[in-house]
C-alpha cells in the first residue's frame, strides 16, 4: 500500500512570480524510511505543509494510506503525525502539559497520554523533567519534546521536517536512532534534512528536490549507481549545482 | 467537548504563567479605580470640606472691606488669611507662597469708598427713575471697581471658576447692602434695621437637585458609581495585552500549524481561548465591583451600590467581556509581534477610552470628536452599565445600548476570522 500518493500537485504563494511546486508526482510505500532532500528554496517544507494539510494546493491531490486528505480531513489526520521544524508547542509548560494537551487534540484517553507519555519521556531522556517548563531547557532538549508530541498517538506515516536541526551530536544520535525503532515498528517516515549523512543512516528510499520537481528518487546506493556518484554530497551538487541558494 | 476542556485547561496554564497580563488586568485597574475615584471625590471635597486657603490683601481696611471679609468667610470655601502689608505684586506671590495660598484677593486703598460710590450712583439712577430724590446724601462720580485676583499655577480652570464664583456673590452681597441701606434711607430717612436687612439680603430661592432616574429613586450619583464600572471596562478591554499576545505566541511557535494537522483542534483552541478570557472578564467584575462596594468605605470613598437588577448586570458584564475578548482576538490574528499587540494595543485602548467616555465625559468633548464616540466599543459598554448604576435600568432598558456592543463584537469576530483564512492558519 502507498503511505504516501501525490499527483500533479501544484502550488504557488501569493505574489510569487512562479509555482514553486508544479505538477509534481511521488509516491511513498508503507513502512518506508523516506528522505527528501534539497538545498533552501527547493520546496522541501511546502511539500510537506502541502501533504499534511497546512497549505491547500492549487490542484493537484494527495493520498495518505489511500485516502484523499480534502475529502476525509478527520481519518487521515488521526493517521499520521507532524513534527514541523519550529518548535511548534507551549514553552511556558511542561513536556507532561503539552502532551496532556496535543495528546487530547488527537482524541487519546487520559491513560493512553499518561502511558504513551510516560514512555516517550522515558525514550526521549526527559523523565527528569517532564514537569518543568520547557523554556527552561536546551535548544537539544525542545527537539525532543518536540518529537515527542508529534509521535505521542502512534501514528502510521510521520512527517519530519528537520527533525535534527541545531542540534548536538548526542540529541541528533538520539533521535536518529528512535526514528529507526520506529521504522523498524512500522511506521513510515518521511523526512527532511539538510544533514546528508542521516539519508545514509536512515532512509531507504531517498529524493532530490529543487524548483519545486523531483530531480531523482529511489535508494541511495541505486542512485549513485545510476549517477556515477561515490557520495550523495557530490551528486546532490551534480543536480542541483554549486551556486549560493538564499 | 474533551478537546474543548483540554484547551480550557492548557489556556488557564498559560495564563496563570503570564505574570505581567494578571497583572496588566487586575493590578492595574484596580489601582486607577482607586485612584481615580479618589481624586475625584476629593475635587468635591476640596470645594466642601478642605477650604481653599485664600490670602486677604486688605489695604483699605474699611468698611466695605470689613463687610466683604465677613461674606467670604460665611461661603465657607475660604480659609481667609488677611494680610495688610503686601502692597505690591512681588510682595503678594512672596506671602501666598509662605503661606501656601491658593488663591490672593487684593484689595487696594480706598476700596471701600469706591464701592460706595459705585451704590450711590447705581442707586441715584434708580431713584430717579422711579422720581424719587436722593434726600440730602451728596452724590459723587461712579468708582471703578475692578479687582485684582491672583492665583497659584497649581489652581486648575475648574476650581478657578468656583473660585470667581463666590468671589462674585460675595462682592454681590456687600455691593447689593450698600444699595439696599442707601434705597432704604432714601424712603425712610433712616437707617435700616439690621432684621430687615438680613430679610432682604438672605431670601434666596433654594434649589432642590434632583437625579432622573428609571425607577425614579432619584439618587446622587458620586464618583464610585462614576468610575468603578468605567474602570472595569478598561481592564476588561486591557486584556488585549494578555490575549493578544498569547495568540500571537501560539502564531509565531507554531502551535496553530500543528493543530491545524490534528483532527478539529484549531477550532477548540479558539473557542477555549475566548471561553478563559470570559472568565478573566466576569473575576475582574467580580473583583473591582467587591472592592467597590466592600472596601471604599474602609478608606473613605463612597461605597459601590450594585443595581437592582442583577441579571442586567451580568449580561452586560458578559456583553462587555465578550466585545473586549473579540476586540484582543482581531488584534491577535492582525499582529505580527507581540510588541505590536502590545504597543498598539495598549494605545488605542487609551485613545478608544477617551473616546467612549471613560477618561473625559462624553458630554465634555468638542462636538468633532463627539462623532468618533459611537465607533468606541468602550463607550456603550459604558453606556449600557451606566444605564444600570445611574438611571437604575432594567435589562428592557439596556437594549438600545447593547445592541451596537454585539453588533461590533460580530464584526471583530468576523473580522479575525477572515484574517486567520486568510494567514492560513484555520
Amino acid at each position: 500500500m502507498q503511505a504516501v500518493q501525490v499527483q500533479n500537485l501544484s502550488h504557488q504563494y501569493k505574489g510569487a512570480e512562479n509555482p514553486l511546486i508544479q505538477n509534481l508526482n511521488l509516491s511513498v510505500s508503507e513502512g518506508q524510511s523516506f528522505g527528501l532532500f534539497g538545498p533552501n528554496g527547493a520546496g522541501k517544507t511546502t511539500l510537506m505543509s502541502l501533504i499534511t494539510g497546512v497549505l491547500k494546493p492549487q490542484s493537484g491531490s494527495v493520498k495518505l494510506l489511500g485516502l484523499d486528505i480534502k475529502n476525509h480531513k478527520k481519518e487521515v489526520r488521526h493517521q499520521f503525525g507532524y513534527v514541523p521544524q519550529s518548535l511548534s508547542f507551549y514553552d511556558e509548560l511542561s513536556p507532561v502539559q503539552n502532551l496532556e494537551y496535543f495528546g487530547a487534540m488527537m482524541g487519546l484517553s487520559r491513560k493512553q497520554i499518561k502511558d504513551r507519555g510516560e514512555m516517550l519521556l522515558n525514550v526521549l531522556g526527559l523523565e527528569k523533567v517532564g514537569t518543568k517548563p520547557v523554556k527552561e531547557f536546551s535548544g537539544g532538549m525542545k527537539r525532543r519534546v518536540n518529537l515527542a508530541i508529534g509521535v505521542l498517538h502512534q501514528p502510521r506515516i510521520l512527517f519530519l521536517d528537520e527533525p535534527t536541526v541545531g542540534v548536538d551530536v548526542q540529541t541528533r544520535h538520539a533521535i536518529i536512532q528512535y526514528l529507526k525503532e520506529l521504522n523498524a515498528n512500522g511506521t513510515t517516515l518521511f523526512y527532511t534534512s539538510h544533514h546528508l549523512s542521516e539519508a545514509q543512516e536512515l532512509c531507504n528510499e531517498i529524493a532530490l528536490i529543487d524548483n519545486g520537481k523531483i530531480l531523482a528518487k529511489d535508494s541511495l546506493q541505486v542512485m549513485l549507481k545510476n549517477h556515477e556518484e561515490d557520495t550523495l554530497e557530490n551528486l546532490f551538487l551534480k543536480l542541483t549545482g554549486k551556486q549560493y541558494r538564499d | 467537548m474533551k478537546k474543548l476542556l483540554a484547551s480550557i485547561v492548557k489556556d488557564f496554564r498559560l495564563l496563570l504563567r503570564d505574570k505581567v497580563g494578571l497583572i496588566l488586568m487586575f493590578a492595574m485597574p484596580i489601582l486607577l479605580v482607586l485612584v481615580i475615584t479618589s481624586l475625584q471625590n476629593n475635587t468635591f471635597k476640596i470645594v466642601n470640606d478642605h477650604q481653599v486657603p485664600l490670602v486677604f490683601f486688605n489695604q483699605d481696611g474699611e468698611d466695605v472691606s470689613l463687610e466683604l471679609e465677613k461674606a467670604l468667610r460665611q461661603v465657607g470655601m475660604f480659609d481667609l488669611i488677611v494680610d495688610s502689608k503686601a502692597s505690591n505684586a512681588s510682595d503678594i506671590s512672596n506671602t501666598m507662597s509662605e503661606r501656601d495660598a491658593l488663591v490672593g484677593l487684593y484689595l487696594p486703598k480706598g476700596f471701600s469708598q469706591r464701592i460706595t460710590q459705585n451704590a450711590e450712583q447705581l442707586t441715584s439712577q434708580a431713584m430717579s427713575d422711579l422720581g424719587v430724590g436722593f434726600g440730602d446724601l451728596q452724590l459723587s462720580e461712579r468708582g471703578i471697581t475692578d479687582l485684582d485676583v491672583y492665583y497659584s499655577p497649581v489652581l486648575q480652570e475648574s476650581y478657578r471658576m468656583a473660585v470667581e464664583g463666590a468671589l462674585k456673590s460675595s462682592l454681590q452681597v456687600v455691593q447689593s447692602r450698600k444699595m439696599l441701606n442707601l434705597i432704604y434711607q432714601t424712603l425712610n430717612e433712616s437707617e435700616m434695621p439690621e432684621e430687615v436687612e438680613q430679610d432682604l439680603l438672605h431670601n434666596e430661592i433654594v434649589l432642590n437637585t434632583q437625579t432622573v432616574t428609571n425607577d425614579g429613586s432619584g439618587k446622587i450619583p458620586n464618583a464610585t458609581q462614576h468610575n468603578v464600572p468605567a474602570w472595569t471596562i478598561f481592564a476588561m478591554f486591557f486584556m488585549v495585552t494578555s490575549l493578544g499576545s498569547s495568540l500571537v505566541r501560539e502564531k509565531l511557535n507554531g502551535s496553530f500549524i500543528r493543530l491545524k494537522t490534528m483532527p478539529g483542534g484549531y477550532l477548540a483552541g479558539i473557542f477555549s481561548k475566548q471561553l478563559v478570557y470570559l472568565a478573566v472578564a466576569l473575576v475582574q467584575v467580580v473583583v473591582i465591583f467587591s472592592i467597590g462596594a466592600w472596601v471604599f468605605p474602609h478608606i473613605g470613598l463612597p461605597a459601590l451600590e450594585l443595581p437592582s437588577d442583577l441579571l442586567a448586570l451580568f449580561m452586560v458584564s458578559v456583553v462587555s467581556g465578550l466585545c473586549a475578548i473579540s476586540y484582543a482576538l482581531c488584534l491577535g490574528v492582525y499582529s505580527n509581534t507581540e510588541e505590536q499587540t502590545n504597543g498598539f494595543g495598549a494605545v488605542s485602548i487609551v485613545i478608544l477610552a477617551a473616546l467612549g467616555g471613560i477618561l473625559v465625559p462624553s458630554f465634555a468633548m468638542p462636538d468633532s470628536f463627539r462623532v468618533f464616540t459611537a465607533i468606541s466599543p468602550l463607550h456603550w459598554c459604558l453606556e449600557a452599565y451606566y444605564e444600570l448604576f445611574l438611571a437604575s435600568g432594567k435589562l428592557t432598558d439596556l437594549w438600545p445600548t447593547l445592541w451596537p456592543i454585539l453588533a461590533i463584537t460580530l464584526f471583530l469576530q468576523t473580522l479575525a476570522f477572515v484574517g486567520l483564512k486568510r494567514k492560513n492558519l484555520i
